[in-house]
């Protein structure tokens, strides 16, 4: 484990060392550290509580670990997708305590105690969640590389409507939100697909609106 | 990214001393501008202190009729508040019309206010950019600046500030309370919040080293019409080429500021004077010392245009 350890740090020296021109102060801060690797290694490790799809979960993670590398790396749980991992795709949504979010613009050390669903938590292929059996019904996926992410968008988007969230297209922002085709695709406008399977998206999300 | 040690605040004057006495510490608290700039390393924070437990994620009413909102309120609890979708629908309109669901949810308040620049050369770590790094040059003044500020702007930086909610934060008159690393408050106006970047555009806000903003406060309910019209290249989840936050009275008078031209939200009183004159008559004020280039002059005949649209649909009362 320390020795692992070193190995990181070491390698972090090393990738440091290549941009020490942009940042010449904290680079000296990390090769600092470096010189001492056990306590180093220690300092950047955190201990993570979170549940998800019900399990509750104990990890010892790098600091620098998102949400999605955790469900991903750690827990194996390869249903979410890195797609820019930079929040412009949508592909990692997950919800977070029932909201959606981009997980990997998320770290796992900010969601200590927090609940978090991902499609695998949604359903199972003997037990479809309502959204993943419309999304097959109408074929609402090509490579479906982008479809957990869609899918989770598109339960959480159905409840914000549901909770009154308004959106850039609703008229009228005091009087109750409805799930109308316009109001579905905009407010799923977080989530690209390449394919281009929008509009059997959309009549997914219409099926599942109308119950 | 680079590694980093991270620590739960308790208080907003801890915080603000752990950040300011932490060499190289930043706080977080939704992350999405922040961790998005840590991967391409262009914000290294060698620490972080997060504000999440700071309880500073209500909103509350004030007693002169206005609303406190605390730091850490998420930009989507923010717009669907019953009392900014009922007073201050310039700012639910503002805030949907920026980000996307999922960033919305996790995107605060606080954090939006310091959304870093989407200049494609701040970015882009191959390019100089005197905002990235003091003293090293700008690359997109000669460069592609379609998208870039037609004022406020200086010969060492030409980026805007691009969020939407502080335009609208900017019409309404916000305040941005703070506490620093002494412990003691003070009030910013929005006004005063964002600073234009002359010699210095690494620094961006009024922000000492180590304050924390702690709430947003919202005066009084102006009444009039709220619109927010933001005109960009794809109609959904894309930054302004140019934004309009307007509040219009009865009488035609009322009050105007402009996203995605500036590094600030541009608003002026002797611009917001002359709307009863009509959008040319405002623009030609708000954007009279403009310094376009080439490529985004197009800004101001647009921002005329804009606001013209939403004049009109004052006058028909279309979604006041």
């Amino acid at each position: 484990m320390a020795e692992n350890g070193f190995l990181k740090v070491s390698r972090r020296g090393v990738l440091a060392g290549g941009v020490a021109s942009a940042t010449v102060g904290q680079a000296s801060i990390l090769r600092a550290q470096d010189t001492a690797p056990g306590s180093a290694a220690k300092e950047a490790k955190v201990p993570v509580r979170l549940t998800v799809n019900g399990t509750p979960q104990e990890l010892e993670l790098d600091s620098r670990t998102t949400l999605l590398d955790t469900l991903r790396e750690h827990l194996k749980l390869t249903g979410s997708k890195k797609g820019c991992d930079h929040g412009q795709c949508g592909a990692c949504t997950v919800m977070v305590n029932g909201t959606r979010i981009n997980s990997c613009l998320s770290l796992a050390v900010q969601h200590q105690g927090d609940e978090i669903t991902t499609i695998e938590g949604l359903g199972s292929p003997e037990d479809l969640h309502p959204m993943q059996a419309a999304f097959v019904e109408h074929d609402g996926y090509q490579c479906g590389y982008c479809t957990p992410g869609q899918i989770c968008s598109a339960v959480a988007v159905l409840e914000e409507i549901r909770n009154g969230v308004p959106s850039h297209v609703t008229e009228d922002l005091t009087g109750r939100m409805r799930a109308t085709e316009m109001e579905m695709r905009e407010r799923m406008s977080g989530n690209i697909c390449r394919c281009g399977a929008y509009s059997n998206i959309a009549e997914a999300m219409a099926q599942v609106a109308k119950g | 990214m680079r590694s980093f040690t991270y620590e739960r605040a308790a208080s907003p004057a801890e915080a603000a001393k752990a950040v300011a006495t932490t060499q190289g510490a930043k706080f977080i608290a939704g992350g999405t501008n922040l961790i998005d700039l840590m991967k391409l390393e262009i914000e290294t924070p060698t620490h972080l202190v997060d504000v999440q437990d700071l309880g500073l994620d209500q909103v509350e009413d004030t007693e002169d009729g206005g609303l406190r909102i605390g730091t850490f309120v998420s930009n989507t609890a923010l717009s669907a508040h019953p009392r900014v979708r009922e007073d201050y629908a310039v700012l639910t309109r503002a805030i949907q019309a920026g980000a996307s669901g999922q960033l919305r949810n996790k995107a605060t308040t606080g954090g939006n206010l310091l959304q870093r620049t989407r200049c494609a050369y701040f970015y882009d770590t191959n390019m100089p950019c005197n905002k990235r790094k003091p003293g090293d040059g700008c690359a997109a003044i000669d460069g592609f600046s379609r998208q870039l500020g037609v004022i406020g702007t200086s010969d060492s930086c030409i980026a805007t500030y691009p969020g939407d909610m502080a335009v609208a934060m900017r019409a309404l008159d916000a305040v941005v309370e703070t506490v620093k690393p002494d412990g003691t408050a003070r009030a910013i106006p929005a006004a005063d919040f964002h600073r234009l970047w002359g010699d210095t555009p690494h620094i961006e806000t009024a922000l000492e080293p180590g304050e924390i903003i702690t709430h947003v406060r919202l005066p009084a309910p102006v009444g009039g019409q709220h619109f927010y019209h933001k005109v960009r290249d794809r109609r959904s989840y894309a930054y302004a080429l140019v934004s309009v936050a307007a509040v219009i009275q009865p009488d035609g008078t009322g009050r105007v500021a402009f996203g995605g031209v500036a590094p600030k939200p541009w608003r002026s009183e002797a611009a917001d004077a002359q709307l009863p004159n009509g959008a040319a008559a405002v623009v030609r004020t708000a954007f009279a010392d403009a310094r376009p280039t080439e490529q985004n002059a197009f800004k101001i005949p647009l921002a005329e245009r804009t606001l013209a649209g939403i004049l009109a649909d004052a006058q028909t009362g279309t979604r006041s």
